[in-house]
């Protein structure tokens, strides 16, 4: 008997899972009818999941959990039972912003918090001359292109909400925005920072990993009614997602993928670009530089699959130091268990694949402990919320 | 129409001549201050420059994601709420999807006002993609007709046939092969090419 599925996503290269597993058949062997249904905006894939017309979605994590927690939006509980994607993102800038950035920056220009605090003396020298504030764009309210964004220029002194405009651009714009001079800069996933590059028009300046050494990108998500409707199906899609991953994983098999995904209903870009994503190779800037991360995007190694409530507390913490929502516990172990390692372990047993290392590792601040996020917010300077 | 004055309505479609259906059927049906944007750079300053009641945008606009912003921006006075946050009518929520477009309500407009107004707005976008699918089957055959031509017109030629002759040959061998007549006048033609 097979379970008909509509899966609803967004072209980006972390849809990979979901692509891959449907279109290598990976879920078919696991009973499942999955229809893919491509999306244009994260409100659509919200949307349609929380009235039923999606079962499963690949959705961004903070939107899981601030659809769980109803911030924005109508409350709608939600669980994730696998993690399609840790990192992902890259901020890229206009040419002329990245050569401002680089005539400040004091020492190793990949590190964030030289950028940042190079980019402090830039809106500093721009505000005494009077010039505009720059523009950075991110791709949705509840997203963690928005958090790693303000997270590093917070970090060199930049306050997000009044240094700089922050706006929300659909992800296709974001290249001409940045030509056109509306934007200043963005934080996307990919393939689009790659696309700016090759287009001429902007240059990566830092990999989301150099921010954070794991950050939980995008996950399946499911309506939790459902999941506990219908829990062989959730089993059978964390398997299927698994093998996709695992697949997707072997090094060898990386030019099928991206020849998959390259498909106009799935991705629609070239698949030399959305390799260069998966292999961690991407060109940074228009002269063809190149630079080479074995962490750029996690699919599936190093327990990347495994969701971590951990990182949903983090996320949780950067709604409450931008003023989403306030702290309170519940809403903690609500967004925690948003989460479900145990969805995602009773699935595979013994084959589960368990993280190594599953700090959030950002590159300044205390370690992060879900247990005193009070504490934690509170050494940062700036922040809007005392918490 | 009641006394209240008519609620500012703000449709946002990349798609000029639905945005153009819609808002004569608002105006026909009395509410007179509708405003069009089909330019999506600067959406959000040029919405709060416009201060609407309802924002209308077609699902297939990738800016619907940036009118999410509104709901993040404390300072706003006038916050809007999407139209699925009200999940008491399913129907009407599953007939917008279906039509493809969405609303957003700026608080404080009563529920009665906004049913007739969202109504209309799936009455006409259904209206729209009725005639975009007529027009596109219109095109197709006239694509179609285009393609026999030619193919007679090889087929005369090469084979010395008058074009009633022509056209009888394609249409029997098109119903020997169990296939559409198109099928088998572009299959001449690739043919025709491929022996060139």
């Amino acid at each position: 008997m097979t379970t008909p599925l509509h899966i609803g996503f967004i072209p980006l290269v972390d849809a990979a899972a979901i692509i891959v597993a449907v279109d290598k058949g990976f879920a078919a062997a696991e009973g499942l009818e999955v229809t893919l249904v491509r999306e244009v905006s994260w409100s659509n894939v919200r949307d349609k999941l929380n009235i039923g017309l999606f079962d499963a979605a690949h959705l961004l994590a903070p939107v899981a959990i601030a659809s769980s927690l109803g911030l924005g939006h109508v409350r709608v509980p939600t669980v994730v039972p696998f993690n399609l994607g840790i990192n992902g993102n890259a901020i890229t800038v206009s040419a002329a912003l990245h050569a401002a950035i680089m005539a400040e920056v004091e020492g190793d220009r990949f590190d964030p918090m030289a950028t940042a605090r190079a980019l402090a003396r830039v809106v500093a020298k721009r505000r005494k001359a009077g010039a505009e504030s720059l523009t950075f764009a991110m791709t949705f309210p509840f997203s963690t292109h928005n958090y790693q964004l303000r997270f590093w220029m917070a970090a060199g002194g930049v306050d997000p909400d009044e240094d700089v405009r922050l706006v929300v651009l659909p992800p296709p714009y974001m290249a001409e925005s940045l030509k056109s001079g509306h934007v200043d800069g963005f934080c996307v996933g990919a393939p689009w920072n790659s696309i700016a590059v090759d287009h001429g028009v902007g240059h990566i300046l830092h990999f989301a990993s150099d921010i954070l050494a794991r950050g939980a990108e995008k996950v399946l998500a499911i309506r939790q009614s459902w999941s506990e409707k219908n829990p062989q199906a959730v089993a059978a899609l964390v398997r299927a997602a698994q093998r996709a991953v695992d697949f997707i994983e072997q090094a060898s098999n990386r030019a099928e993928v991206a020849r998959l995904m390259a498909q106009p209903d799935r991705i629609g870009v070239d698949a030399e670009v959305i390799q260069r994503t998966l292999d961690g190779r991407l060109k940074i800037s228009p002269d063809g530089t190149i630079r080479e991360s074995s962490r750029y995007l996690l699919v599936g190694r190093e327990g990347a699959a495994r969701p971590d409530p951990v990182q949903a507390a983090w996320l949780y913490a950067q709604m409450v130091r931008w003023e989403q929502t306030s702290l309170s516990p519940a809403s903690l172990a609500t967004a925690m268990g948003v989460f479900r390692p145990d969805l995602y372990d009773g699935a595979l047993g013994p084959e589960a694949v368990k993280a190594i290392d599953s700090a959030v590792g950002a590159f300044t601040g205390p370690t992060f402990d879900p247990t005193d996020i009070g504490g934690y917010l509170a050494s940062f300077a700036i922040l809007r919320r005392q918490p | 129409m009641s006394a209240e004055p008519s609620p500012k309505i703000v449709i946002v479609d990349e798609s000029p001549i639905r945005a153009a259906i819609l808002e004569e059927g608002l105006r026909e049906a009395g509410y007179t201050s509708v405003v069009r944007i089909s330019e999506m750079q600067s959406l959000l300053a040029r919405i709060y420059a416009l201060d609407p009641d309802i924002i209308v945008i077609d699902l297939e606009n990738p800016s619907r994601d940036i009118l999410e912003q509104m709901f993040q921006v404390s300072r706003a006075v006038r916050r809007p709420i999407a139209m699925f946050v009200d999940q008491s009518d399913a129907a009407s929520i599953q007939a917008s999807v279906d039509a493809g477009v969405s609303a957003y309500i700026v608080d404080g407009l009563k529920k009665e006002r906004i049913k007739p107004i969202l109504d209309l707005c799936v009455f006409r976008f259904n209206a729209f993609a009725k005639l975009q699918d007529e027009l596109d089957r219109t095109k197709s055959a006239l694509e179609e007709r285009k393609v026999i031509d030619r193919a007679k017109g090889i087929l005369m030629k090469l084979k010395g046939l008058t074009e009633e002759e022509a056209y009888v040959l394609m249409r029997s061998t098109a119903m020997r092969e169990k296939k559409k007549i198109g099928e088998i006048a572009q299959s001449i033609l690739t043919a025709s090419e491929l022996l060139k």
